[in-house]
């Protein structure tokens, strides 16, 4: 006889938790061949809030935790990606229909992104801040800070976990917090990725993960003032133009949606603020 | 006798031959403008000084199109190590016109002599000067394949009109981009004695393009399909609706917004470097900067001795004439800001705040008020939240640091912030946690071409000055 299978209950990740939609909703998720998968938590409106709550309340945490800190807690994420990453091939086969070796080169560069992403922490403001040779007795630096709460929309066309590294990795490495909606139809990847957050020593808060439909999140998080900054990369297949304006009320800083996966130091800039400090020097 | 009392020291207006009208400038000409022509006046005496022509949307289109034939045929093709010796060439005629550039820009902004003498003027060159360098660097300035981003729509305020523009078209020049420039509806002058200077400089036909105008003007350009990068400078309002127009376009956009500064001064500041300092901060340009410091948050154990002290000291201000050279206050920029800074003064007066202001006479004609202090100012107020553009310090206490930074912070904008202390590292922790652009210790409104500048939150995004001003000008292009 062969022996039962325990299927996983997929949850939303929010504060480090791991609670159901408040809505009490769920979607179905299904293989690419449409066989059912699981069912995922529907996130609503108040959950983005509560998320956004959660980030915000870890921005002082994370962002003041020294860069060498956060160099190592991130790279620790990638230690953990790499003991699970049968299993994020599986389900990348599973619900994109990818072959196995596309499967496992998806999860090799996400992996690897996720390394490359890690090692800036302690080295952006070097390079993108500077010293000021103002014409006077000052001392002047320029040094790039977090912008504070990202919202995300992570790409959904396919690259369900490379997506999510892309847009995740570049904001919270300078010590952002995010809240990252996920590939709609094959969310799975995106929480098993919760699950190696919870279980790594990022602090609950700095990325929180929302499953659900990005048309129906993205105007709440758009709209809302604790947000900081909006990352359209992955909302090119939603209605984004909206997205944008709502997001101009409080003149938040816009990504404005790109098929482009690759690491690039301009896109950890992308949710910087630089910030400039004139010191007096005393004539002597 | 008292000191105070001093004998007039005019600035010559001798140096200026204005024209009695201007035109816009496209396409290296000036030409006829089709919108409604406006006349700028002095707002000292209200006296007029000359008509500009605007620009209605045809003229807009007829500007970009001039920006965009000369982006595409000279002046993105053009080496670097060329568009360097043309803004160098530019920079070095600021310098030699700068007296009458000074004189002019006092006369329509209403900002004393000395302000345009030693700062405006000065700075626009060094602006000029520091970018200039930068043509033929690109590949230097941080992106793996730089690329100019087109043309430029650039729209500025009244506050620095000369300096706005050269805080704008320096940077978009040497990084390759042509301009269409807007300058502010009250203050046209001195960009269209720009414009002149760019004809003498013998500037490729089209690459800078000025058209004057109303809000309906900086519109019709910030919203041109044709235009690859907007700047704009000015209030939060107007920024955001720029922002929601350029939902959806190409677009890159960088702007510059409001700002209520907080200037905190520590109980072991020094005293008269720090009331120096908050003088500055406040009355520098009738307190019409958005990175005025215009809310002073002072350690409660030391601030009855220095409100006493900030009194005494702005008793010595001497409000008046812009063009006199001992003038360290002069005319507000419009009737319609005076304004505003009478009615947000009235209702910081009305939401419990004092209100004192040296005595001082004031010229009958212009548009004036006297450098003010609002004591007993709490939070909630709006002279605390809102930004009154204006010779008003609204003063608030503190006890800790964490307080400080709390209420320094408690604002949506996030542009400037001062701190004041003899105590090196406590200067350094509480400028850390400062959620604003540029933070100035023991100094203020010190600005400088190779220091980039620009605002955290509601004050906008995108910096100028340094490399970063640069990189508003740039984009990275993928090979």
């Amino acid at each position: 006889m062969t022996r039962l299978q325990i299927p996983k209950t997929y949850k939303l990740f929010i504060g480090g938790k791991f609670p159901r939609s408040e809505s009490g909703r769920t979607y179905r998720v299904t293989a690419a061949k449409g066989d059912f998968v699981a069912n995922a938590a529907q996130s609503s409106r108040k959950d983005a809030r509560d998320a956004v709550v959660a980030a915000r309340s870890a921005v002082g945490g994370w962002s003041g935790a020294t860069s060498y800190n956060r160099v190592q807690v991130l790279y620790r994420i990638a230690e953990m990606l790499e003991g699970r990453r049968a299993q994020f091939v599986d389900e990348i086969r599973q619900l994109e229909g990818a072959s196995a070796s596309a499967a496992a080169s998806q999860v090799d560069r996400a992996i690897d992104l996720w390394v490359w992403y890690a090692g800036w922490a302690d080295k952006y403001a070097q390079v993108l801040g500077s010293a000021n040779p103002v014409a006077g007795p000052y001392f002047n630096l320029s040094v790039p800070e977090p912008t504070g709460v990202v919202a995300q929309i992570a790409p959904q066309e396919s690259d369900s976990l490379l997506g999510l590294v892309a847009v995740v990795a570049p904001a919270i490495v300078s010590g952002n917090t995010v809240v990252v909606v996920s590939h709609e139809t094959a969310p799975l990847p995106a929480i098993s990725f919760a699950e190696v957050l919870a279980t790594s020593d990022v602090p609950g808060g700095v990325v929180n993960i929302l499953t659900g439909s990005p048309a129906e999140l993205g105007p709440w998080l758009a709209s809302h003032a604790d947000v900081d900054a909006l990352d359209l990369t992955g909302a090119g297949s939603i209605d984004w133009i909206p997205l944008e304006a709502a997001a101009a009320e409080t003149i938040k800083r816009v990504v404005r949606p790109s098929d482009d996966l690759d690491g690039s130091l301009q896109k950890i800039a992308a949710f910087t603020e630089t910030k400039t400090v004139w010191h007096t020097k005393s004539l002597i | 006798m008292s000191f105070l009392e001093y004998a007039p020291a005019p600035e010559s207006r001798a140096i200026l031959s204005l024209r009695d009208s201007y035109g816009l400038f496209v396409g290296g000409e000036f030409t006829d403008g089709h919108g409604d022509p406006l006349d700028s006046i002095s707002p000292a005496d209200g006296s007029r000084i000359a008509a500009f022509a605007t620009a209605d949307a045809a003229d807009v289109d007829a500007a970009v199109a001039s920006a965009r034939r000369a982006y595409d045929k000279v002046w993105s093709r053009m080496p670097g190590a060329e568009r360097a010796k043309y803004l160098f060439r530019i920079a070095r005629i600021v310098q030699e016109r700068s007296r009458e550039l000074a004189v002019a820009e006092s006369l329509d902004n209403g900002k004393p002599i000395k302000e345009t003498r030693d700062f405006d003027v000065p700075t626009a060159a060094a602006w000029f000067f520091y970018y200039a360098g930068w043509a033929d660097k690109l590949e230097y300035a941080g992106l793996k394949n730089p690329r100019s981003v087109g043309v430029a729509a650039q729209v500025i305020p009244w506050n620095f009109p000369l300096m706005m523009l050269a805080w704008k078209i320096a940077p978009a020049l040497a990084a390759g981009n042509t301009v269409v420039l807007k300058p502010a509806q009250t203050t046209p002058l001195t960009a269209m004695l720009f414009a002149e200077i760019v004809q003498q400089a013998d500037l490729p036909a089209g690459v800078v393009n000025i058209i004057a105008g109303a809000g309906e003007t900086g519109k019709a350009l910030v919203e041109h399909d044709d235009v690859d990068k907007v700047a704009f400078t000015g209030s939060t309002a107007v920024g955001r609706s720029i922002a929601r127009s350029a939902a959806g376009t190409r677009k890159k956009l960088t702007l510059e917004l409001g700002g209520k500064g907080a200037n905190i001064v520590f109980d072991d500041a020094p005293v008269d470097q720090a009331v120096e300092g908050v003088v500055n901060g406040i009355f520098f340009n009738q307190g019409q900067v958005c990175c005025a410091g215009s809310r002073l948050l002072i350690q409660e154990s030391a601030h009855d001795e220095f409100v006493e002290r900030l009194k005494r000291r702005m008793e010595t201000l001497r409000v008046g004439d812009p063009l006199d050279k001992n003038t360290d206050i002069g005319a507000i920029n419009s009737a319609a800001q005076l304004a505003r800074i009478e009615e947000l003064t009235a209702a910081g007066v009305n939401e419990g705040a004092v209100s004192w202001a040296p005595e001082c006479s004031l010229p009958d004609e212009g548009f004036w008020f006297r450098p003010t202090l609002l004591t007993g100012v709490s939070t909630s107020h709006r002279v605390a939240r809102e930004e009154i553009f204006g010779p008003v310090l609204s003063v608030m206490t503190f006890r800790t640091p964490a307080e400080a930074i709390a209420k320094a912070n408690n604002t949506p904008y996030g542009l400037s912030a001062g701190v004041w202390s003899d105590k090196g590292s406590r200067v350094l922790s509480v400028a850390d946690k400062l959620r604003a652009g540029v933070v100035w210790t023991n100094t203020f409104n010190k600005f400088d071409p190779t220091s980039p500048f620009g605002g955290y939150r509601e004050s906008g995004y995108g910096r100028e000055g340094g490399r970063p001003g640069l990189l508003s000008y740039l984009t990275e292009e993928k090979k």
